[in-house]
């Protein structure tokens, strides 16, 4: 556990300094009621509105923490919205193991802690040879650099061709689950079940790029 | 894909899936010590001296050993699922097994004459031990692992390597029933050397299957 700890200190300090009012977490009894966890709840009611605010909220403040770390790092800023949106995909995913009677800050630092540093690690592993070696490849015409696509795009391509046109249509082209379930005959249930499955995908595809 | 697109997607679907972590981790011992119960059933069994044995305090320390170091255990893996778990003073509680355990060999090295320290700490199952525990301990293992990936474990391989030891103790509470061995010396031997074997397939099994 102290090696785990050792390499976690970057991102813990970062988070402390980026993140300080969510850090001042205590346990009482009963829900907590700061307004991120009363947010949270109201979102895993069923209200979409609280949940998006509450994402993008928690995108700002995970994107300040997760830019800190880097800098301490020195690896530059490339990365940075993959591991905001490998975090916001955990938070999705992960919401069960939050206890309502717990502050919501708190379980969010720990779960952008543990994706930014996975996502510096993955960043360490794919250190580039020095230039030199590619000099002819560089100055020959290319297409497209597979590397310049996000690693959400990227990984977008491994689910179903069903799940892509769902989560593209919702996210991307900003439909609603009724219209994508008209335009697609589904019935809204369906549409929602498959996004909740291709959402779960997309998070079962990012574990694999890490390992 | 932009975060605000990914945001859409996520926000599109507020209602998570229902998954109470307790209730699952209950049902996962279940399911483990039957099928260690099964294996015992079938390769194991009691020995045939356990009425008398019941009466020896030798005997029943083996069991409240075993349960002295299962319950914190299993307690700190359960709340491990969670990412922003704090081991808190749960995990003082497993000092109490080992003090108990090295009570007991000072009492046994005390009471019993130099002579037959080595009988007693070889015995006459140490293979045996540390054969059956482990194969009891793995569809234990097997469960907890199972149901840890619904959960969010900050460092999966300890998780993992609780798991395991947790399935070893769950599983010596059984074997301890079969072991005619019950010299204090023979137990802080063999039994810690099946746990770590345990510890070790559960690390493994922890760093495999529990990241997220």
């Amino acid at each position: 556990m102290a090696g785990a700890d050792n390499k976690c200190a970057g991102a813990r300090n970062a988070s402390r300094s980026g993140t300080k009012a969510i850090m001042s977490a205590s346990s009482a009894p009963g829900p907590a009621d700061d307004p991120w966890s009363k947010t949270m709840r109201a979102a895993m009611a069923g209200d979409e509105g609280a949940y998006r605010r509450l994402l993008i909220d928690i995108a700002r403040i995970v994107r300040g923490t997760a830019r800190a770390a880097f800098a301490r790092s020195r690896m530059g800023d490339a990365d940075i919205e993959d591991a905001v949106q490998e975090t916001l995909l955990a938070i999705h995913l992960k919401r069960h193991t939050w206890d309502p009677n717990q502050k919501l800050g708190p379980w969010v630092n720990a779960i952008a802690r543990h994706k930014i540093i996975d996502a510096m690690r993955r960043k360490a592993a794919r250190k580039v040879a020095p230039i030199e070696d590619f000099e002819e490849f560089l100055a020959a015409p290319e297409e497209e650099d597979p590397h310049a696509l996000s690693d959400a795009k990227r990984l977008m391509e491994r689910l179903t061709p069903r799940q892509r046109d769902i989560v593209q249509s919702i996210s991307l082209d900003g439909q609603s689950i009724a219209a994508t379930a008209a335009r697609l005959s589904m019935s809204e249930v369906a549409v929602r079940v498959a996004l909740h499955r291709a959402l779960k995908a997309l998070g079962a595809a990012w574990r694999r790029s890490i390992a | 894909m932009r975060t605000a697109d990914l945001i859409a997607a996520l926000a599109a679907d507020p209602v998570p899936e229902k998954i109470r972590l307790g209730p699952r981790f209950g049902a996962a011992v279940a399911v483990g010590l039957i099928g260690a119960f099964a294996l015992y059933a079938l390769f194991v069994g009691p020995r045939p001296d356990i009425g008398e044995a019941v009466r020896t305090v030798r005997f029943n320390l083996k069991f409240v050993d075993a349960a002295a170091l299962a319950l914190p255990l299993l307690m700190l893996f359960v709340r491990l699922a969670r990412p922003d778990a704090k081991p808190g003073a749960l995990a003082l509680w497993l000092v109490a097994p080992f003090a108990l355990l090295a009570a007991g060999v000072a009492v046994e090295l005390a009471v019993i004459p130099r002579a037959e320290w080595l009988t007693r700490l070889i015995g006459q199952n140490w293979m045996y031990c540390t054969t059956m525990i482990p194969m009891m301990a793995a569809p234990i293992l097997a469960a907890l692992i199972v149901t840890m990936r619904h959960g969010a474990p900050q460092y999966p391989t300890l998780t993992g390597a609780l798991a395991g030891t947790a399935s070893a103790s769950l599983a010596a509470l059984l074997y301890a029933s079969h072991c005619p061995d019950d010299s204090p010396l023979f137990v802080a031997t063999w039994y810690p050397l099946a746990t770590l074997i345990c510890t070790g397939v559960g690390a493994l099994a922890g760093r495999r299957f529990l990241q997220w």
